[in-house]
């Protein structure tokens, strides 16, 4: 969230559009690197499901597929809301992008709360690795492994959504008091890109931890 | 250079703005591919399930990142810089996987 600027072109650009042009690119070099974070934890998960596959299998059969499903539609309608919202602010309607933020905004706490009650139920189910873990004599030996993953998998995605919803705030009050523009709205638009990284985070996250292995080698 | 400008300012103007049939497209389409990647996964297709699962996941992520993004309407350089994350992710997995695919156990090693 670069820009600063109430409705002016910082001294250092010589126009809006290059001045756009370069926050944008500021913002995918962020996410680059955010890219590179999650990469590491894809790759754990890479080589421990490659190591210990008929523990995935099992860890994945155990999470909800409906919740899983429900919370992916959820966090993609949250997507489009926040592309119109940038769409709103885009067209100088700073308010109807602040209401489409919120709107955001409600979803990502419905994301949320499905999230913490699978939580929940994990917990219930005593399959918190370290914390509260007994998962019973039929378990894999690696299945705290596919656990431990799924934990700091999803809460880190988790952390990234909380982020984002003080980043909401923010931005949502500046666009309903008319602080964008048409031509200048990097803050919603980079906003946007950050949602939709998080976003295309659980594409990846949902079916990699609910879906595949359920029909892998069974053990 | 005032061509450049003027090109850029064009852009802002109409090519920035999509219609709202886009947005709408691509979040339905992004909901089927939902439920069809939960239906798949439902059927075993041995080893292909995987490959399906992340294919469908693949084509998501690509609506994501060429309409939501915008990156479809946005300059070379932020193309380039969007892909280079996900290159450089698949040379990493590529590496990775090769060393562990490869590792056999040497006897008398433990």
């Amino acid at each position: 969230m670069s820009s600063r600027t109430e409705g002016a072109l910082a001294h250092h650009f010589e126009t809006l559009e290059q001045q756009a042009e370069a926050g944008a690119l500021g913002m995918w070099a962020f996410l680059i690197q955010e890219v590179m974070f999650f990469g590491g934890l894809f790759t754990v998960y890479l080589v421990y499901r490659t190591l210990h596959p008929a523990a995935f299998v099992q860890g994945s059969a155990h999470l909800p597929i409906d919740l899983g499903t429900l919370n992916t539609g959820v966090l993609i309608g949250s997507s489009l809301t926040m592309a119109l919202a940038v769409r709103g602010a885009q067209l100088g309607r700073g308010k109807n992008a602040a209401l489409f933020i919120l709107a955001t905004m409600l979803l990502a706490c419905v994301f949320l709360g499905i999230k913490g009650l699978e939580y929940s139920h994990k917990w219930h189910d005593q399959l918190v690795p370290g914390l509260n873990w007994n998962p019973g004599p039929d378990a894999d030996a690696h299945l705290n492994l596919f656990y431990a993953l799924y934990f700091v998998m999803t809460g880190c995605h988790a952390l990234h959504m909380l982020i984002g919803l003080a980043l909401m705030v923010v931005v949502a009050r500046k666009a309903w008091r008319g602080g964008y523009s048409p031509g200048n709205f990097l803050g919603v638009e980079c906003l946007g890109l950050y949602w939709h990284f998080v976003d295309l985070v659980w594409i990846f996250l949902f079916p990699l931890l609910y879906l595949l292995g359920r029909h892998g080698p069974h053990s | 250079m005032v061509l450049i400008h003027e090109q850029a300012s064009l852009m802002s103007e109409h090519g920035h703005v999509l219609p709202l049939r886009i947005y709408f497209g691509v979040f339905f389409a992004l909901l089927a591919g939902t439920a069809l990647t939960s239906w798949v996964a439902t059927i075993d297709l041995g080893h292909l399930n995987d490959a399906v699962a992340l294919a469908i996941a693949g084509t998501k992520a690509a609506l994501v990142i060429l309409f939501f993004m915008h990156v479809r309407y946005s300059s070379k350089l932020i193309w380039v810089f969007s892909l280079a994350g996900f290159v450089w992710l698949v040379l990493f997995f590529v590496l990775i996987l090769a060393d562990y695919e490869t590792r056999v156990p040497v006897q008398g090693w433990g």
